[in-house]
């Protein structure tokens, strides 16, 4: 299958697919959450360009969150997440740039604001990188983080989830989101995970476990496939009728 | 009726208060993981252009300057040309790689991006866009990164053309996004998310 365009414009996000910025169940956006209107216009130069990200950039051990902070395993149960980036016809996206980072096995994050009282683990370090390969796909070795507890309702837990970014071709497709895993019975309760209102969009951040891509005696294998924002193609060009 | 095969766009969630850990674990203090964090310049020594420094905020609708935001910012060289490998116009200076994130202060929210001025770039309508840095705002409480612009308040003719400000329907608001010159090659600029002097932002 040909790959996704690099150039042209891009297609109108679905404002009503992704979170509203005001989501009251989620009380820190009550404040942060514009109140006018977004101002809309087709997408100029400034959105469809973007930098590139070379696989000659990354470390040998920066998809590989279990050792890539001091070289000695981190500790937890070991996941294959992994999966393919594709655009809004299904094609995929090489050279995208995907950056994780999550929560170690017991729910703590190595991060000044973060004091909850699971320990640190000494050897995970908690992101990893990658860009994807000419298929579109691309593969991270980590531990499964913990869920935990945070300040939102009185007894508010968020479910166990990576978060990851994403950088296609163009900076107007710049995506941050969240996976989650198959099965948590926390996903449902979650104020963020329900900032979105359609189910089905839910169930788009929902990885399944894949036991196809798991390794016998050494891990389990979750897949999450990511879809960007698309470009439209066409032979008319956008331009004052008679030039 | 036949159903569109087109595949919907993975939603977007809020990058939380951890976005560091990912996205500049060096800043934060994880080193050790890579050498160094992406984007912490937009420029290289001998970029063509006007050095220029930018500082600024992210407020809340509270008034309450956000130490968690993090900021990613996407320019033209001084020509104009997108240092880009779908810019199809021309070879950007190489200098410029265009790109950086920016973030809050952990103590006083404060955000410095040290740059050149971009030029100004076409726009399909045939006019041109003034020149301008592409924001993208995530935070905490952010359920959908935010697409803004900075513009500038010495642009005055090149602001009056473009055709993107030219779809701001209340032009008194058209003020938030330029930034203030406060001394030779500074700027002021604030991202206020609500209220009182909300910054504008787009859907491009």
């Amino acid at each position: 299958m040909a790959d996704a365009p690099v150039r042209g414009p891009l297609v109108a996000r679905d404002r009503l697919w992704h979170p509203p910025a005001y989501a009251p169940g989620y009380k820190t956006s009550v404040t942060r959450a514009p109140s006018r209107a977004l101002v809309a216009a087709p997408s100029t130069l400034s959105e469809e360009t973007g930098p590139a990200f070379g696989q000659d950039m990354l470390g040998e051990l920066d998809n590989n969150l279990i050792l890539n902070f001091t070289g000695q395993p981190a500790i937890g149960e070991r996941i294959i997440m992994h999966g393919r980036v594709q655009d809004d016809q299904g094609r995929p996206v090489p050279g995208a740039l995907l950056e994780i980072w999550q929560a170690n096995a017991g729910g703590r994050y190595r991060h000044k604001k973060d004091g909850y009282a699971a320990p640190l683990d000494p050897n995970f370090g908690g992101c990893g990188r990658t860009v994807t390969n000419a298929e579109g796909r691309y593969e991270f070795l980590t531990i499964r983080p913990g869920a935990y507890p945070w300040p939102n309702g009185p007894n508010d837990w968020r479910p166990m989830h990576i978060h990851i970014s994403v950088f296609g071709s163009g900076f107007g497709q710049r995506l941050i989101t969240q996976m989650y895993f198959e099965g948590d019975p926390l996903i449902a309760r979650c104020p963020i995970v329900n900032t979105i209102k359609d189910g089905s969009a839910i169930e788009q951040l929902v990885a399944p476990l894949d036991m196809s891509a798991a390794i016998p005696m050494d891990c389990l294998a979750y897949r999450f496939d990511i879809t960007l924002r698309g470009r439209r193609q066409t032979f008319f060009e956008n331009r004052p009728e008679g030039l | 009726m036949t159903k569109l095969p087109y595949l919907p766009e993975t939603p977007s969630q809020t990058a939380g208060p951890y976005v560091h850990i990912g996205l500049t674990p060096n800043a934060l203090g994880n080193a050790g993981i890579y050498p160094q964090d992406l984007g912490i310049s937009p420029i290289r020594d001998g970029a063509k252009g006007e050095r220029i420094t930018i500082r600024g905020t992210v407020t809340d609708g509270a008034g309450m300057i956000l130490r968690d935001a993090l900021i990613e910012t996407w320019q033209a060289d001084a020509e104009g040309l997108y240092p880009a490998p779908n810019e199809a116009r021309g070879q950007a200076d190489p200098n410029v790689t265009g790109w950086a994130r920016v973030i809050a202060d952990f103590d006083s929210g404060q955000w410095t991006l040290n740059t050149i001025k971009p030029g100004s770039v076409p726009h399909t309508s045939g006019g041109t866009m003034a020149p301008h840095i592409s924001l993208w705002v995530v935070a905490r409480g952010v359920n959908i990164g935010l697409q803004t612009r900075i513009y500038f308040e010495d642009e005055l003719a090149a602001n009056k053309k473009c055709p993107i400000l030219a779809r701001i329907e209340h032009k008194d608001r058209m003020r938030t996004l330029l930034a203030k010159k406060t001394g030779n090659g500074e700027y002021w600029f604030e991202v206020k998310l609500q209220g009182e002097d909300e910054t504008i932002f787009f859907d491009l």
